[in-house]
């Protein structure tokens, strides 16, 4: 087998997912180390499939909190009155700043669920054993690592709201329960990006390979 | 070694990548991964925009990033104090992620970076630690989220500017130029030639591929 042909699994070596060396894997069963960083070596990362299935099963079960309960409470002498993501978000709308309010509306409620659902599409197409557009697929995957970390605006947001907004009696900001939800999508979706092996897209492609042959 | 071996991370494709030029990139035939960049100089300008980064940041941390006065008092935050409020107000599971995200992750992947640097410089080869701690500091690197706070920071801004006046401070400014020179170590950063000046943790140093086999199990390494 030539390279640029083959995937290194099929030809015995493993890539380290820390350090990058590329090793052959010993085939007595025993655990693999790189012997470079020490850390465990094998084809795939473990158990990828369930694993973010879990995680992305999780952050959809607190996607709903994270939208329905309040994520700050706002006093000021006229009154209370507390709001959610999308609350806030009309808020910023309504007050003039409707570039503002379409980046938060983006980053806090679009991009968590589009990351759940490319995600899901890309787990249900790998265990289908799809061998179709997979450039485009690997492409999703790549677009979903990086997006991720902006969903984290609202968060900052609310801190730093919260931080400064402390001139009581006057007016006083709180964090409400939902900001915790909130933190939890994002963090899991995070996660479930990172244990998606995106290899495993290309598996399948492999097997054609060698049906046809 | 004209030719050198690699699997690429998102497609596993074994693939020989030629001797580049400099200030060339290698990307997968399959996938379009860059794979390998050969980039003169790289980490000397890197240890150069990580002390930089480093001064930057513990001015973006030691002064207020913006204040706020209405009707004669005025509060003002630091990064930090972003948290601290969130904490006090009975959320600490969100206080301490948006204390890693906003002052530990930065902070971990700007030192780290420069240990990392200045010990692959002083020893050779580099004992094992500093890959270990080229790990800790690209795990940080994906938590350390400034210019997601930056966004954040002027969103609270925006929301707060019909209440009272706002005070923009010189945490601000430092914020701004940490997001820059964090952005620029990590296109600059070249952990490959790190790695090849680390001492392996196995026992023999075997050609990669088709060499002797990797790992073993741990116990009988000791």
């Amino acid at each position: 087998m030539r390279a640029g042909e083959t995937s290194a699994m099929k030809a015995g070596l493993a890539l380290c997912r820390h350090c990058r060396l590329l090793s052959r894997i010993g085939t007595s069963g025993a655990a693999n180390y790189c012997p470079r960083c020490g850390h465990e070596l094998a084809y795939r990362r473990h158990d990828a499939i369930q694993r973010t299935w879990a995680l992305i099963i999780a952050a959809a079960i607190c996607y709903l909190p994270a939208n329905l309960i309040p994520v700050m409470k706002s006093t000021t002498l006229v009154g209370a009155s507390e709001d959610t993501i999308i609350g806030g978000v009309i808020l910023l709308y309504l007050t003039g700043s409707w570039h503002l309010a379409l980046i938060v509306l983006i980053a806090s409620v679009m991009i968590p669920l589009a990351k759940l659902m490319a995600l899901a599409y890309l787990l249900v197409t790998v265990q289908r054993r799809s061998a179709k557009s997979n450039r485009e697929r690997v492409r999703l995957y790549r677009l979903v690592e990086f997006i991720g970390r902006w969903s984290m605006l609202d968060v900052f947001v609310i801190a730093f709201v919260v931080a400064l907004v402390q001139l009581k009696p006057l007016m006083a900001a709180q964090p409400r329960a939902g900001i915790l939800f909130f933190a939890a999508v994002v963090i899991l979706t995070i996660f479930a990006a990172q244990t998606f092996d995106p290899r495993l897209i290309w598996d399948s492609a492999g097997s054609m390979e060698k049906r046809n042959e | 070694m004209p030719l050198n071996p690699v699997a690429c991370p998102d497609c596993d494709l074994l693939q020989n990548i030629p001797r580049l030029p400099p200030r060339a990139k290698a990307r997968c035939r399959r996938c379009g991964k860059v794979l390998a960049a050969n980039k003169p100089g790289a980490n000397e300008r890197t240890l150069a925009l990580a002390i930089g980064a480093a001064i930057v940041f513990i001015l973006a941390n030691a002064f207020p990033l913006m204040g706020l006065s209405a009707a004669g008092r005025e509060v003002d935050t630091t990064i930090i104090g972003g948290a601290w409020v969130m904490w006090q107000e009975g959320q600490q599971m969100t206080a301490a992620l948006v204390a890693i995200c906003a002052v530990i992750a930065p902070a971990v992947y700007i030192g780290f970076t420069i240990v990392v640097l200045v010990a692959s410089r002083w020893y050779r080869p580099a004992p094992a630690w500093v890959g270990e701690l080229l790990l800790w500091a690209e795990l940080a690197h994906e938590w350390a989220m400034a210019e997601v706070m930056m966004l954040g920071i002027l969103v609270a801004l925006v929301k707060i500017a019909d209440l009272a006046t706002v005070i923009v401070g010189v945490g601000m400014f430092a914020t701004g130029a940490l997001i820059v020179l964090i952005t620029m170590i990590a296109v600059n950063l070249d952990p490959e030639e790190i790695w090849e000046q680390v001492q392996w943790v196995g026992s023999v140093e075997p050609a990669p591929v088709g060499g002797p086999q990797a790992g073993g199990d741990r116990e009988a390494k000791k």
